[in-house]
């Protein structure tokens, strides 16, 4: 398939290998470089190659906060299944969204007892949506980094401009600079470097991550999402670790520009604004971790429009995601992976969707791991 | 069930341990627990691993959700020798004095069913009727049986149009024709409006499996090939695209169609043919690990050699969706033993529903029954069960 293909090059992938092997700086096994790749995409990405098998033992992915499904609150949630039991409504949402559980269930089990829950693949589907069914509320349950929110924010703003009442929006867009500051506040960090993810940075460019280098002192590299783009932003980063430079450099040129996309930011500003606080599922309250719709757009706003019970649900106690998202533990570390913590069953955060660190990890690799380190006690 | 003791005794005979990065395949014991916990007896049952209240699409869709709804409730119900054994069709022994033993030489009799419900009830490639025959033609073809008898049965929503029904049963009769099954009973009932979705239909088969055709998981030895009979995800794509809401236009087709000749040809070109399937709900993946347990054996799969057509891959890599999990209704699976590798491929290929087989993966020495991907890096990850329906990923 052109321009996946050259991605995917099995010759220069093994070429990539040997140099980051041949640059690895020396380390004791129990003290593994630990390297964050933030995002959920990058996740995904690293286990369908199959990457972990073939990096040096001594460098440790640490896959990060970056699947917004994952990280919205259990509390969000209930939200929405709320709204969806309403006669009245049509809730819309992204795929995996509606697999997220909530205290009561998921989107999908409201459906199984009768909610209107709809998986669609744009907002302006539910905008749509809103104009062919003009008795029913139509909901859109808003997920997604900065990636998505431009998107959403269009559809707000051309529902305004066409007068749609029955449409609005519960917004649980989060953004991805707090959520890294978040992590990086953190007590128990290992983390050496950073992954930057793609698709936000195209969205919002690479200026937002200087602080990572300039108040951190640790090296960040912007990725795409095939594996030579992986492969090319570790050796990068490595590059960065053993020359002992710490810049915010971009591996992903052909999409992400220094200062982003500038239509795209001038959007999401006009329709939603930060919200002092954000609870992410896994992390607690980030300041300024999420975003609300604008005061001038409270038509469309689920929040404004609809009494909420809006109550916060704790983490479950057992859950270790706050850990390994920070890279303190590994997945299988967690007393409830694997056991009262699967993916048909998550309990916490990383389990939610594919792209959470968990869910990947039991999916992909190192299921072995757990049973490994009991059964050898 | 390996036990926890099993982990520190390998059983593998070879004791044969590979580059110590690749995974040594030891059990979940913390699976196994869960599993072991007790429940109250003399009521039916909430299991522990089962904690759904209500069904979700999931429980249909043929991944571990439906896995779990069909042990946890209708086994713990109405299990019992041949149904235990979760086949696609059940091998009935005939009795001695039979004659359908004396005049065909049958030894068994293969008896399958299947349930259709589609949308849209017509898409590039196949349709409704031509599924029901396929679905249940295939089942009786990938026990090593002649499908021959078909029963139909139809559930009609008050108000469906009459033309709707002929091109159903049009093309029933045309698939039934191409796979050479008789259509010997049928039933029809209507329902009202709001209780079902247009025609619902049930077809039942039963198939002659001839003598010396046993086919069976527990004939799989390590070092076994794994063949499939061609591109992978058609099915499922063509119909997520007939379904329109997914703004995608593309050449895709509906691979629909019997496999009674091509199992027939494999089998006589390589009659030590362990084990047969057709990758259908779940795609290759969820057969691999059906397949795992089964042969209690792991499962390896090269990612190179797994066929796709490009548009199917484009219209997968914009979804997010591994071809992997996407469903055929025209192709099979096959292990062979390694000796008849080559006479089956050829076989395969000679026909025109196998003329993209290639080799995939083998058996593994290894004793944990997962499914092991090596990607085209040289990297190893496991094969993700499929969990509900294939949903697209939202970045």
């Amino acid at each position: 398939m052109k321009y996946i293909d050259e991605f995917r090059d099995p010759k220069l992938a093994a070429s990539l290998l040997a140099d980051i092997h041949a640059r690895m700086p020396d380390r004791p096994p129990d003290n593994p470089l630990k390297l964050m790749e933030v995002c959920g995409g990058h996740t995904h990405a690293i286990h369908r190659a199959g990457l972990p098998s073939l990096l040096p033992d001594s460098l440790e992915l640490v896959h990060g906060p970056g699947c917004p499904v994952c990280v919205t609150p259990t509390g969000r949630i209930d939200d929405a299944v709320v709204l969806a039991s309403e006669e009245k409504s049509i809730l819309c949402t992204f795929g995996d969204a509606a697999r997220a559980p909530g205290s009561k269930g998921s989107l999908l089990d409201a459906k199984a007892t009768g909610a209107d829950v709809r998986v669609v693949y744009s907002p302006l589907d539910a905008l749509a949506l809103a104009e062919t069914h003009p008795d029913r509320e139509v909901v859109f349950f808003a997920v997604g980094f900065e990636t998505t929110a431009p998107a959403v924010a269009a559809t707000i703003v051309r529902a305004r401009r066409q007068g749609i009442p029955n449409f609005s929006v519960l917004s649980n867009h989060v953004l991805v600079v707090p959520g890294l500051k978040a992590i990086l506040a953190r007590p128990g960090s290992k983390l050496e470097g950073f992954i930057g993810p793609g698709h936000v940075s195209c969205t919002i460019g690479s200026e937002p991550y200087r602080f990572i280098p300039e108040e951190h002192g640790l090296p960040i590299v912007i990725s795409g999402f095939e594996p030579l783009d992986l492969l090319q932003a570790l050796l990068m980063l490595l590059d960065q670790l053993t020359q002992g430079r710490c810049e915010v450099e971009n591996q992903y040129q052909r999409a992400v520009q220094p200062h982003g996309n500038p239509t795209a930011k001038a959007i999401i500003s006009q329709v939603f604004r930060a919200r002092p606080h954000f609870a992410w599922r896994g992390l607690g309250p980030v300041p300024g971790g999420g975003l609300r719709l604008r005061d001038e757009f409270a038509a469309f706003d689920a929040e404004e429009r609809f009494s909420l019970p809006g109550k916060s649900v704790p983490d479950p106690k057992a859950c270790r995601c706050g850990e390994v998202l920070v890279g303190a533990k590994k997945p299988w570390e967690c007393g409830a992976f694997a056991t009262r913590c699967t993916p048909e069953n998550p309990l916490g955060a990383c389990m939610v969707s594919s792209e959470g660190a968990c869910a990947a990890s039991y999916a992909y690799e190192h299921r072995r791991q757990v049973s490994w380190e009991k059964a050898t006690g | 069930m390996m036990t926890d003791e099993s982990l520190h005794h390998p059983k593998d005979p070879s004791g044969h341990i590979e580059n110590p990065k690749k995974p040594d395949f030891p059990r979940v014991a913390a699976l196994q627990q869960k599993q072991q916990r007790s429940e109250k007896p003399n009521q039916p049952r909430a299991s522990s691993r089962f904690r759904a209240t209500h069904v979700t699409m999931a429980h249909g869709a043929g991944g571990r959700a439906t896995a779990a709804l069909v042990k946890e409730v209708f086994l713990d119900a109405y299990g019992g020798r041949h149904l235990n054994r979760l086949e696609d069709a059940a091998i009935l022994p005939l009795g001695r004095s039979s004659s359908l033993d004396s005049s065909l030489g049958a030894s068994h009799l293969a008896f399958s069913c299947d349930s259709f419900v589609v949308t849209p009830p017509c898409f590039p490639g196949g349709s409704l009727g031509r599924l029901a025959v396929c679905g249940t033609v295939n089942d009786l073809a990938m026990a090593g049986a002649i499908p021959s008898w078909l029963a139909i049965s139809w559930v009609i929503e008050e108000g469906t149009p009459i033309q709707t029904l002929r091109t159903v049963a049009h093309d029933i009769a045309t698939a039934a024709t191409e796979a050479d099954i008789e259509i010997v009973t049928g039933d029809t009932k209507v329902v009202e409006r709001g209780a079902a979705d247009g025609v619902l239909l049930t077809t039942a088969g039963v198939g002659i499996c001839p003598a010396g055709r046993e086919l069976g998981a527990e004939r799989i030895q390590p070092g076994d090939k794994l063949l499939l009979s061609g591109s992978m995800g058609d099915h499922g794509m063509a119909v997520m695209l007939a379904r329109g809401d997914l703004a995608i236009n593309a050449d895709i087709r509906s691979d629909c169609a019997p496999l009674g000749k091509l199992a027939a040809g494999l089998l006589t070109a390589a009659p030590n043919t362990r084990w047969m399937r057709d990758p259908t709900r779940g795609g290759v993946a969820m057969l691999c690990h059906e397949l795992a347990a089964a042969a209690e054996h792991s499962v390896l799969l090269r990612e190179q050699q797994l066929p796709v057509r490009p548009a199917v891959r484009a219209a997968c890599e914009l979804l997010g969706i591994d071809p992997l999990h996407v469903a055929n209704e025209g192709k099979l699976l096959a292990v062979v033993p390694p000796a008849e590798t080559e006479d089956a491929l050829a076989a395969l290929r000679s026909s025109p529903l196998g003329k993209d087989a290639v080799l995939i993966g083998e058996i593994s020495p290894h004793l944990e029954p997962i499914v092991l991907l090596e990607t085209p890096f040289g990297g190893t990850r496991l094969l993700d069960i499929p969990v509900g329906n294939p949903l697209p990923r939202i970045c």
